[in-house]
């Protein structure tokens, strides 16, 4: 069995698109597009990887991933943040937070994919 | 451009080689210092007496100011000298340059003006990006929806053996997002055209008042005159056509009212026969012989013409609420000030007054007089924290002095590295 990714996305073509290019790589995705559920879902899921918006209803993707960072459990779980908010301030947010990767959109579909390798030492199989 | 339309340069040019600051000029001519500076940036049209005027002042035929492409192009060059700090012999011979090499000479001075015509857009657009919230969210609408189709687009083209149903739905998703990029683009355009044209005749209430007051020149019958009513001030502000939303004539109608009540109790004769009598534009000698506050004070100088500086008032939460501004010191359109200005040192300490010289970094790194003072605004009462103005005269300095505060305008455009009061980094350093 692959390994499980969550993905919090609002924008459902750009969730389609990333679970349809995962999906076909072996990863088992649950989507979901809003934030205050998120820390719940991944919680339950236990993935190996957590791509987060940063603007999503709900909560934010910051606010997720501080959430997961202070939870013992879940602190060390990679978290690639995808954003079109490519504003240094944002990415010192981020970092600050504790983020693994940062992607400004729009990225290109191997630039994801080769993001979720290396966080993943791999891939799904990995 | 037009030759006509290059004699503000030429005046700059010629006044700036005899040495005349533009204040002085200004003064001889009778118009203020702000209006002058539009003149010599091309941005108003000049003629008739005002020309032979200047012409006078400036020791030169009207006829050399008003033709000639070449004292222009020389006055360009020597702004794009003095922007770059040349000095010595090379900045004198600005002429023969522009005399053997006019095409070269040409090409620097375009580019000076390019490269300062950048400069503003790229200070305007970091200013809207950061704080025009709708701005921010179009362009994130449109970053996302970008996402997606360029997504979506390279699943198709890499996946020529997709199952019909994947396909498909691919294919709707991208007309979906086409669309709502289409309408999101249009929607932008839309937005920034009503704000360009908006921003023309001032973009925000305050920049409304400004454009009143600058048409005026900061200067009312119907404040000076005493035996005008409040009646005509009020027929002043309904009819104004800068004065377009009802806050920005709230702000006017205000600001006319406190300068009618500082005009009914310091007389610019008053003031001007003090300053006659060796005090000079020193504000605490002058609140002293006029036993007048020295905010008062402050506000009467800065409706002088002749003497061409600015003022700035914030109130209790350091909010700017009037501006009169003046070349080379930059007060930004959104707020966000350097906090070193000496107005936020006062701010909180009512009565206190600080006279403090400073340049404010940037394109022209000119200095000025700074006197700072803080008043209570509200009514005396129990146990209650009064509310303040803080008001700052900036007066051009006459002589460059090496004792001086560096200042920024606001963080995102200062150059000034390693500094204490920063919020955030300067895009000169970090790049958008």
């Amino acid at each position: 069995m692959g390994k499980r990714v969550v993905l919090v996305e609002d924008e459902l073509n750009i969730a389609e698109a990333i679970r349809f290019l995962l999906s076909r790589e072996g990863w088992r995705v649950e989507t979901l597009a809003n934030g205050s559920s998120a820390l719940k879902v991944i919680r339950k899921a236990m993935p190996d990887l957590v791509m987060l918006d940063v603007m999503l209803p709900g909560r934010s993707g910051f606010e997720i991933l501080q959430d997961l960072r202070a939870d013992p459990e879940l602190q060390a779980l990679p978290v690639l943040m995808l954003t079109a908010r490519g504003q240094s301030r944002d990415r010192e947010m981020a970092e600050r937070a504790g983020v693994s990767r940062f992607m400004t959109k729009p990225f290109s579909n191997a630039e994801m994919l080769d993001a979720v390798r290396d966080l993943t030492r791999g891939g799904p199989a990995g | 451009m037009a030759r006509d339309a290059l004699t503000g340069s030429r005046i700059r040019e010629r006044r700036t080689m005899t040495g005349m600051k533009q204040a002085e000029l200004a003064r001889s001519v009778g118009i203020s210092a702000s209006y002058l500076n539009l003149i010599e940036h091309n941005r108003r049209r000049i003629g008739g007496k005002l020309l032979l005027d200047i012409a006078g002042a400036l020791d030169v035929e009207p006829h050399s100011l008003t033709e000639g492409a070449e004292a222009a192009l020389v006055a360009s060059l020597r702004e794009a000298a003095s922007e770059a700090d040349l000095a010595g012999p090379e900045l004198a011979r600005a002429d023969e340059f522009a005399g053997r090499f006019p095409g070269w000479a040409g090409v620097l001075a375009a580019t000076r003006r390019r490269v300062s015509a950048l400069e503003r857009t790229v200070e305007t657009l970091t200013d809207r990006m950061a704080h025009d919230p709708h701005l921010a969210a179009s362009m994130h609408e449109l970053l996302s929806t970008a996402a997606a189709i360029r997504s979506t687009a390279a699943i198709l083209d890499e996946n020529r053996e997709l199952q019909p149903e994947w396909r498909a739905r691919f294919h709707g998703n991208l007309a979906e997002d086409s669309r709502r990029l289409s309408d999101s683009a249009q929607a932008l355009v839309g937005y920034l055209d009503a704000d360009m044209s908006a921003a023309e005749a001032g973009h925000s209430p305050q920049e409304e008042v400004e454009a009143f007051l600058e048409r005026h020149g900061f200067s009312f019958d119907v404040v000076e005159d005493p035996k005008a009513l409040p009646e005509d001030r009020a027929r002043l502000v309904a009819e104004a056509p800068e004065l377009r939303s009802a806050a920005a004539r709230h702000i006017a109608q205000n600001v006319l009212q406190q300068a009618a009540w500082d005009a009914a109790a310091l007389p610019l004769d008053s003031l001007r026969e003090a300053m006659g009598g060796g005090i000079g534009t020193d504000p605490a000698a002058l609140a002293r012989q006029l036993h007048q506050p020295i905010g008062r004070v402050l506000r009467r100088l800065a409706a002088l013409r002749d003497l061409g500086c600015g003022l700035v008032v914030c109130d209790r939460s350091g909010t700017v609420i009037f501006r009169k501004s003046v070349s080379g010191f930059t007060v930004p359109r959104f707020g966000d000030c350097c906090p070193l200005w000496p107005l936020f040192a006062v701010l909180g300490h009512p009565g206190m007054v600080v006279s403090q010289r400073i340049e404010q970094l940037g394109r022209s790194s000119a200095q000025f007089d700074c006197f700072a003072t803080c008043e209570t605004q509200s009514a005396p009462g129990y146990n209650a924290t009064p509310l303040v103005l803080a008001t700052m005269l900036i007066l051009p300095a006459a002589r460059v002095s090496a004792d001086r505060q560096e200042v920024g305008a606001t963080c995102r455009v200062c150059p000034r590295e390693a500094c204490s009061a920063r919020r955030e980094p300067s895009i000169l350093e970090t790049g958008l």
